[in-house]
């Protein structure tokens, strides 16, 4: 456990150690920024029923914001340990192949929360210039939180997968870039095809994430997004962890 | 502490280390000789459990550094080649990381941290960032990290590889001091280095050891038919004769030298010091002698003869 700590600390101030952390956090809150233009542009013209955090959804920001950042954060998580050589000072510690991909994922998903802590204060704004309290309702604010963490850890799972795979940082970007592209693509495709019968229909109804994350933004918690990022980021983790002890077997 | 049996390692298609035996003593430093490619490297990679081997079995302090390899992990303190280390941080901050990685409670870890800072000399730049460091220092840093948690077996891959002098030195001096205390193995393919450091030397040639012996003993080893070179103003005939009714002397060669000395290359029999026999003799004869040495073979000399022959038959 202690060196499951260690090491999240390790990771976790390592992105504040150098510029990316910053980038990525500037690049985000820029994105956010623009968000919450778009949503105050809509909310000038008419009242709308909707909660903000429905409205910010609605913006697409939301997609883009998750699908530009995962594979930037995850990137260095194994590829620069591996091309700096650190993997080797690390793997010869006495620490477990598993603390360490969980340590570094956990790292992640923090920072990857933090990049998110903004969208709690273009809420306040709005609550405060509205004087509507039900802006910030809890129940709402919770589903989405819980909808950005749920996607953030299948996006994050899978760029760190990408990154466990390669020495070098810009191809684990590109292949986590590519893998959460697909998934996205995926989300389109299942959104615009109508619904059959057929399995096929009926397997990529499975990808149908920009339903699911909606319902999450209005403060619906749908189990089917739930299920089907859980067991996604833990498929990709346990897929990371095969990677980093194929040094073993290889 | 260091038992290795039969171990071999093979990489897809090549083999890197192929059968090797050999075993360490506690207290032992232990230098893994060989050219650049030898196998060295991988051999300490699986001894600090990084990479399994193919076939053959490690054991430190008796324990198989495959299965039970967390606990052996936390026997070694592991230093690679090229000493990788996180550059963004300070160096106590590094040390600290590293001591509590390796399982070192809070208090113990700044405890050790401070007294290996002060063994490696790295007090008083406890608080620069590791990347704006020298490489000496580096160097330093990397020796700390592998002391902090004290391991009982400590395996430093070319810890003086791209050091000045003056910092190999110190290096040195750290790595004899850490012995008895701790058992050191290092890998060099400087022969000096490990003629003053170790204890013993495990020469590696193409993933083979070709010798493993203390220094003395391989530098005798060597040296056993090392020839007698006398330069003696004599008839050559009278020369050739009394070399040739020598029994001690396997082979000479003689050979004209400036003004009417001869040189003779006098090849013993059984290892014998032949010097004292050819001084009687050109003293008896009253012939002249102005030179009488003995080839002393250096570990250089070791290593060329033991690695050369293998080279030969490659190509």
């Amino acid at each position: 456990m202690q060196a499951y700590w260690t090491l999240v600390r390790r990771e976790l101030s390592a992105y504040f150690f150098s510029m990316t952390g910053y980038v990525i956090i500037a690049a985000a809150m820029f994105l956010l920024g623009l968000s919450f233009v778009d949503l105050l542009k809509q909310l000038r013209h008419q009242p709308t029923p909707m909660p903000v955090t429905e409205l910010f959804y609605m913006t697409w920001f939301f997609w883009l914001i998750l699908v530009l950042t995962t594979p930037v954060i995850t990137m260095r998580l194994f590829a620069l340990e591996k091309f700096s050589g650190t993997f080797e000072t690390l793997m010869t510690t006495p620490v477990s192949d598993r603390q360490v991909v969980l340590a570094k994922f956990s790292a992640a998903m923090t920072f990857y929360v933090l990049l998110w802590l903004p969208l709690l204060g273009c809420v306040l704004v709005v609550r405060f210039y509205t004087n509507e309290p039900a802006v910030l309702d809890a129940g709402i604010m919770g589903s989405t939180f819980v909808g950005i963490l749920l996607l953030g850890g299948l996006f994050i799972s899978l760029g760190c997968c990408a990154s466990a795979l390669t020495r070098s940082q810009v191809t684990a970007a590109m292949v986590s870039l590519l893998l959460s592209a697909s998934l996205f693509l995926l989300a389109v495709l299942a959104d615009q095809l109508p619904a059959q019968a057929t399995w096929q229909s009926q397997a990529l109804s499975c990808f149908a994430l920009f339903d699911q994350m909606h319902d999450y933004a209005r403060g619906v918690v749908d189990t089917r997004l739930a299920l089907f990022c859980v067991t996604a980021t833990l498929f990709f983790l346990f897929l990371t962890l095969r990677i980093v002890e194929s040094r073993r077997w290889k | 502490m260091i038992e290795v049996s039969n171990l071999t390692k093979r990489y897809a298609g090549v083999t890197a280390v192929s059968n090797i035996t050999f075993s360490v003593a506690r207290g032992e430093i232990v230098g893994l000789l060989g050219p650049n490619g030898a196998g060295k490297s991988t051999t300490m990679r699986i001894l600090a459990g990084y990479l399994p081997a193919s076939s053959g079995t490690v054991r430190i302090d008796g324990l198989d550094v495959f299965r039970e390899s967390k606990e052996v992990r936390r026997r070694i303190g592991y230093m690679p080649e090229n000493n990788p280390l996180h550059h963004d941080l300070r160096v106590r901050e590094y040390l600290k990381f590293r001591a509590r990685l390796k399982g070192l409670r809070r208090k113990r870890s700044r405890e050790r941290v401070d007294v290996v800072m002060e063994q490696c000399g790295l007090a008083h730049v406890s608080r620069r960032i590791i990347g704006q460091l020298s490489k000496g220092y580096r160097q330093r840093v990397g020796l700390a990290d592998a002391l902090v948690h004290e391991p009982e077996l400590i395996i430093l891959d070319e810890p003086t590889i791209g050091l000045d002098p003056n910092q190999i030195r110190s290096v040195r001096q750290l790595i004899k001091s850490l012995s008895p205390v701790h058992t050191v193995l290092i890998s060099t393919h400087i022969l000096p280095e490990a003629e003053m450091t170790c204890n013993r030397m495990v020469i590696m040639y193409e993933g083979k050891i070709l010798a493993a012996d203390t220094p003395e003993n391989l530098q005798r080893l060597m040296s056993s038919n090392s020839q007698v070179i006398a330069e003696i103003a004599a008839p050559q005939a009278e020369l050739h004769a009394c070399w040739a009714q020598l029994p001690e002397i396997e082979q000479f060669d003689i050979s004209a030298s400036q003004g009417n000395y001869f040189r003779c290359a006098l090849t013993p029999r059984d290892g014998l010091d032949l010097r004292p026999q050819v001084f009687e003799l050109a003293r008896a004869h009253g012939w002249p002698l102005r030179e009488l040495t003995r080839n002393h073979h250096s570990l250089e000399d070791i290593f060329v003869q033991v690695t050369r022959p293998a080279e030969e038959d490659e190509g």
